[in-house]
């Protein structure tokens, strides 16, 4: 381990997953430092959400190591990488649908807190960040996609994470709301100090809230850096981006 | 305490809550013998309908053979008295803790081995039926020709061996439908409560909160099943007779559960009202047939599914939260 690890939040390395035949990720390594915004783009099937799912414990490794805190992590199920400090989101949002947007907060709040009244005051804090009090009462059923995605951020929020991991929370939002989003987590960043690793293909949202980023092309990790230096490597650009991310 | 169980609820519904209450307190006073006997399998209906719900309604996970925590229930209170005299009330901890063990051992292998859904159905279903089969061949307990509990006439009720008239049991049940009601009630508002509701909606999304999901499903199967095996103790000794045929048979199942589908799943008054309508439906039914003498066999059973499909059709999440909405009592929008 190197001195860059120990000091990292969250260090992955020589990391590597096959699905029969298929490497969907391989041999990647990263660290990210406590406070940062990290964010981890590429296009579609270049192992962006597997790489997720196994920090976050949904998926087993083949090989290498994932350290949280210092700590080994990728042997831990979900729940255990969740009570270790990583909140996480899903790409298709999976709110609780029969129970009302406070009560899905409350039961992130719920994890490091045994009485449910405090619980709720901790959901309540979370709303707020999230621009969702307002709407506490209703059904998570009832949301519209963008209020789902806030409210898939606040119930990880509620559990205390200090590493937020946020797959595609921009996805299918409107430029406005994609702005607001980039606004809510920026503040929540700078005020709480919450370390956010967010998976992204909206490049106007990375660009605007993520420190470094990490790039995957079929599974291999093919630069890593601040944001505009690593739009401007020709790998990226002929890989991904394109033209058009030249704006 | 006070404040914990009247906590967000409505002054109306208190009320209204009270006015119930008083109506089944005076219930003996008022009521004959027939249908202080029809109050008796109302309660006893709502009761295991609220200790069923616990699994369903409260965690989701469905239980389709609910009558094994029953009969063993039943079965253990009932042969402890008979074989060595010992009190149902010093029987009841042992009939809890035999069908607590059930309840663990279905529930750890479903849940260790990701048995789900209606898989996990199917497998309450066969331990219901691997213990009606077993207890046909059970000697100790008389096997199929059924199990007996000596009947007498009673000059006066004797609660601690619960031998007595049916005034005594319909006290008793409304006790156990009471406390149950409390247990609920409490369960849904703690930290266990909600958690069992994220599982209930979305176990993976459970996980990601921290919810360690094996350990709370097996809370709701051990709690469910040692409640259902109190309602057991209370069967052996009402009924006095016990035959596996009868106690573990699915049909048994399926009635304990007809009652909550009905009132609404999840809710704490579901189990109630769903008692209430089914019993006193198919009791009406009976008596209505009888007054004008239509006798055709069957015909009961007809009209009885036929109301079962109007309500699933017009009121798909049960009687409850359809009542609750008009006479208002229902808190937010939840």
């Amino acid at each position: 381990m190197s001195a860059g690890t120990m000091s990292a939040l969250l260090a992955v390395e020589g990391v590597g997953k096959r699905f029969r035949g298929l490497t969907a990720v391989d041999n990647v390594s990263f660290t990210v430092a406590p406070g940062a915004v990290f964010a981890v783009i590429g296009p579609n099937g270049a192992g962006k959400t597997t790489l997720f799912n196994m920090i976050a414990g949904a998926l087993t490794l083949d090989k290498g190591a994932i350290t949280f805190g210092g700590q080994r992590i990728d042997r831990c199920n979900p729940d255990e990488v969740c009570r270790r400090g990583i909140g996480r989101t899903f790409q298709l949002v999976r709110p609780f649908p029969a129970l009302t947007v406070e009560d899905n907060v409350t039961v992130g709040g719920l994890l490091h807190r045994h009485d449910v009244v405090a619980a709720r005051r901790r959901a309540h804090e979370v709303l707020w960040q999230l621009d969702l009090f307002d709407k506490r009462h209703q059904l998570a059923s009832a949301l519209t996609l963008p209020d789902r995605k806030r409210l898939e951020v606040a119930r990880a929020l509620a559990t205390d994470p200090k590493l937020l991991l946020l797959d595609e929370v921009m996805a299918g939002l409107r430029p406005a709301e994609t702005d607001r989003m980039v606004a809510i987590l920026t503040r929540l960043n700078r005020d709480t100090g919450v370390t956010i690793l967010l998976i992204e293909h909206v490049m106007r949202a990375v660009m605007a809230l993520a420190q470094r980023v990490l790039v995957l092309h079929h599974g291999a990790a093919i630069a890593e850096g601040a944001p505009d230096s690593v739009v401007r490597e020709p790998a990226v650009v002929e890989s991904y981006l394109g033209a058009e991310a030249v704006d | 305490m006070i404040q914990l169980l009247t906590d967000g609820a409505q002054p109306r519904s208190l009320v209204l809550l009270g006015l119930l209450l008083v109506v089944l307190v005076a219930a003996p006073w008022l009521a004959n013998d027939y249908l202080l006997t029809v109050l008796i399998t109302i309660l006893y209906f709502a009761y295991t309908g609220q200790a069923w719900n616990v699994m369903m309604g409260f965690a989701g996970q469905l239980s389709l053979g609910h009558a094994i925590y029953v009969g063993l229930g039943a079965y253990t209170a009932a042969a402890l008295y008979v074989h060595f005299g010992v009190a149902p009330w010093i029987g009841l901890p042992a009939a809890i803790a035999v069908a607590m063990a059930c309840g663990a051992i279905i529930g750890f292998l479903a849940f260790r081995f990701g048995v789900a859904g209606v898989y996990f159905a199917i497998l309450t279903i066969a331990f219901a039926e691997f213990a009606r089969i077993g207890f046909d061949h059970f000697t100790w307990v008389n096997g199929s020709s059924g199990f007996f509990l000596p009947v007498a006439n009673y000059s006066h009720n004797d609660l601690w061996n619960l031998r007595g008239n049916p005034t005594m049991f319909y006290y008793l049940m409304l006790v156990l439908t009471a406390a149950a009601f409390v247990l609920c009630h409490v369960l849904m508002k703690s930290r266990m409560g909600y958690y069992w509701l994220a599982i209930r909606e979305d176990e993976a999304a459970a996980r990601s909160l921290g919810i360690d999901t094996f350990r709370y499903k097996m809370y709701a199967v051990v709690i469910s099943a040692g409640m259902t095996a109190i309602a057991g103790v209370f069967f052996a000794f009402y009924y006095n007779n016990l035959f596996p045929e009868q106690v573990f048979h699915i049909s048994r199942s399926i009635e304990l559960i007809l009652g909550p589908i009905i009132g609404g799943i999840g809710t704490l008054f579901g189990p109630i009202i769903g008692a209430f309508l089914l019993t006193g439906l198919s009791e009406l039914m009976q008596n209505l047939m009888n007054a004008v003498g239509f006798d055709v066999p069957g015909a009961k059973h007809v009209f009885y599914g036929v109301c079962l499909l109007l309500v699933v059709l017009l009121l798909p999440g049960g009687v409850w939260p359809w009542l609750a909405r008009l006479i208002g009592v229902t808190r937010g929008q939840s």
